[in-house]
């Protein structure tokens, strides 16, 4: 994998290491929202932080599907296999995300629900055409790269009639979230932010321009790999010492300004915005996320099955909430690692490995013992 | 009207179209039948061959190693081997790895209702041939049919004894503070020949099961008069699983070297398109060593020049660490843990 092995050189890595400690001069630090968990779980998988100096902070953001899904929703998807002996169908990391009652999709399944683990929006799909007297929901979570297979999806069904077949829609926004982070408390004391990777390949740059422009953030939207997090580092750390506030793009080699239209379209046809929405951590976000239009109805699950969203506080003891507002760190939870490991998750964050407690756990605890 | 009439006559069982069906577990004619045709035909040797209940085997000299393991692998057939020759290779390695001179193995087989006998007949000739090559006859053996549903075509337990090699002790809970850890190959070819067949993922090249049976390697490391504290085979949970294990039991630490492990290409392919980690990918033909750190040169040179292990490298060090942490020194020079794995990655892989 010669590609990727050009991402990952420990020559290179080193040589930006060395740029960012003599250029980082600044005083008062620099404080640096990475806003995407997949680039949470770069960090901690190459021990980015080992090559940092010690005042340049990376805070972890809200970018993690899994980790900003709200109880209410997963009870909602537990109470369709449940109640109405639906087949679920969702991503993978989705089944372990903690719900009310010490439940979650893994325990509803191992209790008689019929809750299936699938790869892709098509796999849904053919379980759908392979029952056609089930009724099959997809419970669509994710960000703005994984709404098109949605989008996709959902006028596939429409195209084929498939009539047992609904989503209960969770795609939210990433801009959103940024805007919500930005305006409370934890925004002022950011510095600039890491902007995503994929997400930007759908969005493109120019949805951030607002976050420089209005709030005097600089962003630097980067690849996945660790020499690409170094890379926008570097570039932030130029940013805030000349003290300007741009969108710069790191990720020349899939992010454009304009993003992927075609994609772009797909999503516009299929959803249009909710007027709000709860996320974990951030609360009502106003815009922040997606339903799906009038003429796509049918399939909605939520108003095929008439569930309506009740918000379930989280577990009294979980920071979650703090952690992806940036405000505090999963070491600073008192359950972090005794109670809640990613074994037996507590709290979202602890769930996937792009979830902030859950790297910190999996990846970097040695650093507390020390 | 006699001359028609052959008494002793039953037609050989239909393997090119014939099917599994309850009868063959039921201990009639039909299993007999089965058993003969098919298993000792294939498994031919002396000790089978006495057709009682068990086995009468020779006396040995010096302490005997037995090892047992359940394979439920989907698919049955996969690029470099199938449940067969994984069965008996799965043994063979797990006595072996203990210091062991691996000499029989025994069989048991649950058959699916409609299992095709084709199929079967193709999983036992490869066992027969991974024991042959191996040189571990399979001694004894058991079938059982379950219904149509409640298996999955078929699932293969093997038992292992062997032999405990002269002066030879290894465990777990030898490793100390120091001492060197060695790598026979790359990772993760088992897990991701599995997977990558049952998700239908195509990829630029094949990937191939690692299947083979490990016993003369490790005899070869073992005759090599190196001081072995540590051996073991990393299969399900892969590298990381079987490094935490080791670290547990003898209270040690560990720091691993990324740049040192390798991984075949279209295996880190695979990995980073489904988002997996080669670390806890299973392999099948692997083995790791840990040795006092004077004598890790002279084991890499014993491993390099045997054929199963031309890629071996040294992977790391054992650590003084009252967490118990396996630490990795990744590629680009940042410092992380590699963990226990969480939760249910990879099912049914071996
Ligand atoms: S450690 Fe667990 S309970 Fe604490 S904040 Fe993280 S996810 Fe929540």
């Amino acid at each position: 994998m010669k590609y990727i092995d050009e991402f990952r050189n420990g020559k290179l890595a080193k040589n930006i290491s060395a740029n960012i400690a003599r250029e980082a001069t600044s005083l008062s630090g620099y404080k640096l929202m990475e806003f995407c968990g997949g680039h949470t779980h770069a960090i901690s998988r190459y021990g980015l932080v080992d090559l940092l100096p010690d005042h340049v902070h990376l805070i972890h953001g809200p970018g993690c599907p899994v980790c900003v899904l709200p109880i209410g929703r997963v009870d909602q998807s537990i109470f369709l296999a449940r109640e109405h002996g639906v087949i679920l169908c969702t991503y993978a990391d989705t089944l372990r995300v903690p719900a009310s009652d010490n439940s979650s999709l893994m325990r509803a399944r191992a209790n008689g629900a019929d809750v299936r683990m699938i790869y892709s929006t098509q796999d849904a799909l053919k379980i759908a055409r392979e029952y056609p007297d089930r009724e099959v929901v997809f419970l669509a979570i994710g960000f703005e790269t994984t709404t098109p297979p949605t989008a996709w999806a959902v006028r596939q069904a429409a195209f084929e009639g498939l009539k047992n077949f609904s989503i209960l829609c969770d795609h939210v926004l990433t801009p959103a979230a940024m805007h919500a982070i930005l305006a409370g408390e934890s925004g002022t004391a950011l510095d600039g932010f890491v902007g995503p990777a994929h997400v930007s390949t759908i969005i493109g740059s120019k949805p951030y321009e607002p976050f420089a422009d209005n709030y005097g953030k600089p962003v630097v939207i980067a690849g996945f790999e660790p020499l690409d997090v170094m890379q926008a580092i570097l570039m932030l750390v130029r940013q805030i010492n000349d003290g300007r506030a741009m969108v710069e793009n790191e990720f020349t080699r899939a992010v454009t300004r304009e993003g992927n239209l075609k994609a772009k379209a797909l999503v516009d046809e299929v959803f249009h915005l909710r007027d709000t929405f709860e996320w974990r951590g951030l609360g009502s976000v106003p815009n922040s996320a997606l339903k799906l239009r009038p003429r796509f109805s049918a399939f909605d699950a939520e108003l095929k099955f008439g569930v309506d969203y009740v918000a379930v506080p989280d577990n009294r003891a979980c920071e979650c909430a703090a952690i992806l507002r940036g405000q505090k760190r999963p070491q600073e939870c008192k359950i972090f690692g005794t109670v809640c490991t990613p074994d037996n998750p507590v709290g979202s964050c602890m769930v996937s490995s792009e979830g902030s407690c859950a790297a910190h756990y999996s990846y970097g605890r040695f650093r507390e013992s020390a | 009207m006699t001359g028609l009439v052959k008494p002793n006559y039953s037609r050989p069982l239909d393997i090119k179209h014939g099917r599994v069906d309850m009868s063959h577990g039921s201990g009639g004619r039909a299993m007999a039948q089965l058993i003969t045709e098919l298993f000792a035909a294939a498994f031919d040797n002396e000790y089978l061959s006495q057709g009682n209940d068990g086995a009468l085997l020779p006396q040995e000299t010096g302490r005997l190693v037995m090892a047992t393991d359940s394979h439920v692998v989907s698919p049955l057939f996969f690029a470099g081997g199938d449940i067969g020759c994984l069965s008996v290779h799965g043994t063979i390695n797990d006595v072996a790895v203990m210091g062991a001179q691996p000499l029989y193995l025994s069989a048991s087989f649950i058959l699916e209702e409609g299992f095709l006998l084709s199929d079967l007949k193709r999983i036992v000739e490869s066992m027969a041939q991974a024991s042959r090559e191996s040189g571990v006859p399979i001694v004894t053996g058991d079938t059982k049919v379950v219904e149509r549903g409640k298996g999955d075509g078929v699932f293969i337990t093997t038992t292992g004894i062997g032999v405990m090699r002269n002066g030879v002790k290894l465990s777990g809970d030898l490793a100390q503070p120091g001492d060197k850890i060695l790598l026979s190959g790359t990772i993760g070819d088992h897990g991701m020949a599995i997977l990558s067949q049952r998700e239908g993922l195509a990829f630029s090249a094949p990937i191939v099961s690692d299947t083979v049976a490990l016993h003369r390697l490790v005899a070869t490391m073992l005759d090599s008069g190196v001081e072995l504290r540590v051996l073991r085979d990393p299969t399900r949970g892969g590298l990381a699983t079987t490094l935490n294990e080791i670290a547990k039991q003898s209270g040690v630490g560990m720091m691993l070297y990324e740049s040192a492990i390798a991984v075949n290409q279209p295996v880190e392919a695979a990995c980073e398109f489904l988002g997996l980690d080669p670390l806890y990918v299973a392999n099948e033909g692997k083995l790791i060593a840990i040795c006092a750190p004077q004598d890790a040169q002279r084991l890499l040179a014993v491993m390099r020049a045997h054929p199963l292990a031309e890629a071996a490298s040294i992977i790391g060090e054992v650590q003084e660490d009252a967490h118990g942490f396996v630490q990795l020194t990744t590629r680009i020079g940042g410092r992380r843990v590699i963990d226990w794995l969480t939760g249910e990655q990879l099912p049914r892989i071996c």
